[in-house]
C-alpha cells in the first residue's frame, strides 16, 4: 500500500540558485525552536536548534557537549589499568564496547594474548550488550511515535536482561568486565538455562512489539518515506552500522573484519533496502532476533572450561613501548574504535573514541533535518540510534 | 595518577564576550518603527525569588506537607548517565507511580528536580534555569556519586565537584550509579523529609540567593540569562 | 597488499617507512603539503572511501601536533592511517571538508580541543562542546585539568586520593624504605 507523501511545498520559501536558502530572522517568517536539551523527544541530554517556517523545518543545527567530561584528558592522567574503570562511563546504553575496543588495543600494543574462552565470553557480554542497547532504541522509537506500551515492554525485557548481566558481572549498567587480559570471571552455574528463559520471553514480547507496531497504520504512515538517507551520501558522511545496512549496504564488520571469535559463528547480514525510518527500524529488529541467535550459539559452542585471564605485567608498574594501533567493531550504532598512542611511559600518551554518532548526529542529522516537518525531527533522530555521550565524551 | 603541576596558572581572568543576539540593539519592526531591544532586561522576568511562608496552623502546614510528599512529580530532564536507571522506575517492575511519582515534560508542571549525574558547566547552566522554572514547593535530588564530591570525574576540568554549591540538595542518593531500588529508597526518605517539614531547599535558596549565585557565576563563564529567570 | 599499496604512493609521494600494526592496518607519515592530493588519490583511486577519524596526537616536547588522517577501505577491509606531523606553535591544518562532509565535525573539535586551524572549514570558529571556555584548549598537553579543577571548583573536604604505587607499597612492605626519586 502506498501512500501520498508528498508535501506541497510551493509555499514554502524556495532555496536560491546555489541551493542556499537565505534566512533573515528579522522578517518575522521563520522561528527559532530549539529542541532539547530538556525536551522528552531527543536523545539524551542534547538539543537540536531549528529554524522553522510554518511547520516546516528549514534548517537545523545540532548543539552537543552537555555530557562532556573530558574523558580523553582523563585517560591521559591515568596509568593502563586505572583507565578501565572509566571507559565503560563513556557510553551509558552500550558501555561493554567501550571495554573491549580499549583492552583488545592496550593487548595489541602490550602483546598480551588472551584465552580462548575469555574471547567467548567477550563475544557474549557484547551480544548481551547489543540486545539491551537496540531494545532502548525500540523503546525510543515507540515513545517518539507515541507507542507507549512498546517503551513499557521493552524496558522491562532490558531489565531481565540486566539481571543476567548482574549475576555475571556484579553490576546492571556499567560492568567493568571486559579487562586488559581477559573478563573478570567464569559464567555462574546454571547460566545458560536462565538466559534462555529471558531470551524465550524476549521473542514473546517481540511478536507482539511485531503486531502493534509494525502493522499499525499510524506507525507506517508516520515512518514510511521519511528521514531518507540517499545511499550515496553513505562514505562522504561516514555512515555505518545498521544505519548503511537499511541502505542496502551489506557492511558489516563482525563478518568484514572478523574480531573476537565471529569468525566461528554462523549468522546474517541484515540488510534493507529502503532507507527510510522504517527500514532502519526493521533492520534494527531483525537484528535482535539474530543477537538472540547469536547469544544461543555462543551458549552452546564456547569452551566449558579453561583460564579467562591471561598473565599481565604488574600494573602499578606497567609501561608499554611507543605505538599506535586502532580497534573498532561493529555496535549496535554503526563502527565503534578506539584509537590508541603510547609513547612508553605509564600513561596513554592519547587516547580517542570513534563513536559512530559522532558522524551521525553532527553532519548528517544538520544535512537531513532541513525539509522534514517538526513533527518528524524526534523520529529521524531516534531513528539514527544517536547516543550524545560518545559525540562529546 | 599524576599529580599536577604547580606551576599551571588558571588563564580565566578573560572576560567572555556577550553572544551577539544578547546585545542591546535597535531594531526596525515590519511596520517601520524603530525601537530599542535589551535582551536579557526585556525577554525576562527579574524578580528574585521569595520565601514560602508557613501555614497559620500546624495541622494545615502537616496537611500540605503530607499532599506534597504524595504528588512528588519529577522534571524528565537526564542531566547525565543516571537517567538510563530512571527508565526502569517508570515501568511495572519497580513502578515509582506506586509512590506517587511521575515524570512531567515541562518544568512547569514539576517539583522535584533529580540531577542525574556529574553535571557539565554548560548542563548546570540549563539545569539552573529548570530549578528556577519550578513552582515552590520544590525539591532537588542529586543522584550518584559524581553530584557528591566529583566521583569518577574528581579531576576533570568540566564538571562541578559538589552541587550543593549550586542548587539546595535536599537528598542525595549514593553510587555510581544507584539501582533503581537505591532510588526507590531515596524517594521514600525524601517523602519522609517533607513530610516533617524539613525540606526548605527553595526557601534556602531564596534566603542564600546572593551566595547562590555568586556562585554559580564563578564557574559559568558566559552568563547571558537574567539572575532569576522564572 | 598493504605493501604494494604503500611502494606505488612512495613513487608519486614523499613517505616516511611506514608501520604495519596489522595485516589491515597501516601507519605511515606523509607531508602535509601533500596531503590533499594524497588523500584525493587514495579516496578516487585506490578505494578507501571511508573516513574513520581525523584527531591529533600532541607531542609536547618534540613541539609537534601529528595529525592522523583514518582512512578505510571496506571492499578491501584495509585501512590507511596518514599522520601529519605540524608545528605546536600557531598549528593550521588544511582543512578537508569539501571532500568528506564528516571532517566538519571533527575539525571542529580539534580547533576548540587543541587550538588547531583550519580556515575556509565551516562553522569551525564556533563553539562546539565548551561554553564560555577562557582557558587554552584542554587537550593540550600542557593543561593541566587537576590543577584547573581545584582552581576552579570547591571540593568537598575529607575525600583522600592515594597514588596506588606508594599506597600499594606502603601496605605491602611497610619497613621498605621508600625508594629514591629518579
Amino acid at each position: 500500500m502506498m501512500f501520498n507523501l508528498k508535501t506541497d511545498r510551493s509555499q514554502y520559501p524556495q532555496p536560491g540558485p546555489d541551493g542556499k536558502l537565505e534566512i533573515d530572522l528579522e522578517t518575522g517568517k521563520y522561528l527559532k525552536l530549539w529542541q532539547g536539551p530538556n525536551h522528552p523527544g531527543i536523545t539524551g541530554n542534547m538539543s537540536v536548534e531549528l529554524t522553522v517556517c510554518g511547520d516546516e523545518v528549514v534548517a537545523g543545527k545540532t548543539h552537543v557537549g552537555y555530557l562532556h567530561r573530558g574523558f580523553e584528558k582523563l585517560m591521559e592522567r591515568r596509568s593502563f589499568i586505572q583507565v578501565f574503570p572509566i571507559v565503560c562511563r563513556v557510553c551509558v546504553p552500550e558501555p561493554d564496547f567501550n571495554e573491549y575496543c580499549y583492552a583488545a588495543a592496550v593487548e595489541e600494543l602490550a602483546g598480551i594474548k588472551v584465552p580462548e574462552l575469555a574471547n567467548w565470553m567477550r563475544t557474549l557480554i557484547l551480544e548481551m550488550g547489543r540486545f539491551n542497547s537496540y531494545m532502548m532504541f525500540l523503546g525510543g522509537i515507540s515513545g517518539a511515535l507515541g507507542l507507549g506500551v512498546v517503551g513499557q515492554w521493552m524496558t522491562y525485557v532490558r531489565d531481565l536482561m540486566l539481571d543476567r548481566f548482574e549475576e555475571l558481572t556484579g553490576a546492571r549498567i556499567y560492568h567493568m568486565f571486559i579487562l586488559p587480559g581477559g573478563v573478570r570471571g567464569h559464567l555462574p552455574d546454571g547460566f545458560a538455562g536462565r538466559m534462555e528463559e529471558v531470551l524465550r520471553t524476549a521473542e514473546k514480547y517481540l511478536a507482539d512489539v511485531e503486531k502493534v507496531m509494525f502493522r499499525n497504520a499510524v506507525y507506517k504512515r508516520r515512518t514510511k518515506g521519511i528521514g531518507v538517507i540517499d545511499p550515496k551520501l553513505f562514505e562522504p558522511y561516514g555512515v555505518t552500522g545498521p544505519n548503511a545496512r537499511a541502505g542496502g549496504v551489506a557492511k558489516d564488520l563482525r563478518k568484514d573484519a572478523p574480531y573476537l571469535v565471529y569468525n566461528e559463528l554462523d549468522f546474517e547480514v541484515q540488510t534493507g533496502k529502503d532507507s527510510d525510518i522504517h527500514t532502519r527500524v526493521d533492520v534494527r529488529y531483525r537484528d535482535i532476533h539474530q543477537s538472540i541467535a547469536l547469544i544461543r550459539q555462543i551458549l552452546q559452542k564456547m569452551p566449558k572450561d579453561g583460564p579467562v585471564m591471561a598473565k599481565i605485567p604488574n600494573v602499578l608498574h606497567w609501561q608499554i613501548p611507543r605505538g599506535e594501533t586502532y580497534i573498532k567493531g561493529e555496535s549496535s550504532r554503526g563502527e565503534y574504535g578506539y584509537y590508541l598512542v603510547t609513547d612508553g611511559s605509564g600513561y596513554p600518551r592519547r587516547i580517542n573514541v570513534r563513536g559512530p554518532s559522532y558522524t551521525h548526529a553532527m553532519a548528517l542529522l544538520e544535512h537531513l533535518i532541513p525539509g522534514t516537518n517538526i513533527s518528524d525531527v524526534a523520529q529521524l533522530m531516534v531513528s539514527l540510534h544517536t547516543y550524545p555521550p560518545e559525540i562529546e565524551r | 595518577m599524576k599529580h599536577f603541576d604547580p606551576t599551571f596558572k588558571k588563564d580565566t581572568e578573560k572576560e567572555f564576550p556577550l553572544r551577539e543576539e544578547m546585545r542591546p540593539r535597535t531594531v526596525e519592526t515590519p511596520d517601520g518603527q524603530t525601537i530599542e531591544i535589551e535582551p536579557l532586561k526585556d525577554y525576562f522576568c527579574e524578580a528574585p525569588p521569595k520565601v514560602h511562608p508557613k501555614a497559620y496552623s500546624k495541622i494545615v502546614e502537616d496537611f500540605y506537607n503530607w499532599a506534597r510528599a504524595e504528588s512528588l512529580w519529577i522534571l524528565g530532564f537526564g542531566t547525565g548517565c543516571g537517567a538510563i536507571e530512571m527508565r526502569p522506575l517508570m515501568t511495572p517492575r519497580f513502578d515509582a507511580y506506586r509512590w506517587g511519582i511521575q515524570w512531567r515534560p515541562t518544568p512547569r508542571q514539576s517539583n522535584l528536580l533529580m540531577i542525574s549525574g556529574y553535571l557539565s558547566i554548560k548542563t548546570l547552566k540549563r539545569a539552573i534555569r529548570a530549578y528556577e522554572q519550578m513552582q515552590q514547593p520544590k525539591y532537588v535530588v542529586g543522584l550518584g556519586s559524581c553530584t557528591i564530591n566529583g566521583g569518577m570525574y574528581w579531576d576533570s576540568y568540566n564538571t562541578i565537584k559538589r552541587l550543593d554549591d549550586y542548587l539546595p540538595v535536599d537528598m542525595y542518593i549514593a553510587g555510581c550509579m544507584p539501582r533503581p531500588e537505591a532510588l526507590l529508597a531515596g524517594f521514600v526518605a525524601l517523602k519522609k523529609i517533607i513530610k516533617a517539614g524539613k525540606a526548605e531547599g527553595a526557601n534556602l535558596y531564596a534566603e542564600n540567593f546572593a551566595q547562590y549565585k555568586a556562585n554559580q557565576k564563578a564557574v559559568i563563564k558566559d552568563w547571558d540569562m537574567p539572575d532569576y529567570s522564572w | 597488499m598493504m605493501k604494494d599499496l604503500i611502494a606505488k604512493l612512495k613513487k608519486h609521494y614523499k613517505l616516511t617507512e611506514p608501520d604495519y600494526r596489522r595485516a589491515d592496518l597501516t601507519f605511515v607519515t606523509a607531508q602535509k603539503d601533500e596531503l590533499r592530493s594524497l588523500l584525493i588519490a587514495l579516496r578516487d583511486i585506490e578505494g578507501f572511501t571511508h573516513l574513520v577519524l581525523l584527531t591529533a596526537v600532541d607531542w609536547l616536547e618534540e613541539g609537534l601536533f601529528q595529525l592522523t588522517y583514518m582512512l578505510n577501505n571496506r571492499a578491501a577491509n584495509r585501512t590507511l592511517a596518514l599522520r601529519v606531523m605540524i608545528p605546536r606553535a600557531n598549528a593550521v591544518g588544511d582543512t578537508i571538508h569539501d571532500l568528506w562532509p564528516t571532517a566538519e565535525t571533527y575539525q571542529r573539535e580539534l580547533r576548540e580541543m587543541f587550538g588547531i586551524d583550519f580556515p575556509g572549514s565551516p562553522r569551525v570558529n564556533d563553539e562546539f562542546i565548551l561554553e564560555g571556555w577562557t582557558d587554552m584548549p584542554p587537550y593540550r598537553r600542557d593543561f593541566d585539568s587537576l590543577a584547573y579543577s581545584l582552581q576552579t571548583y570547591r571540593e568537598r573536604p575529607g575525600r583522600v586520593t592515594h597514588d596506588p604505587r606508594e599506597h600499594m607499597k606502603k601496605a605491602l612492605y611497610p619497613d621498605q624504605k621508600p625508594e629514591a626519586a629518579k
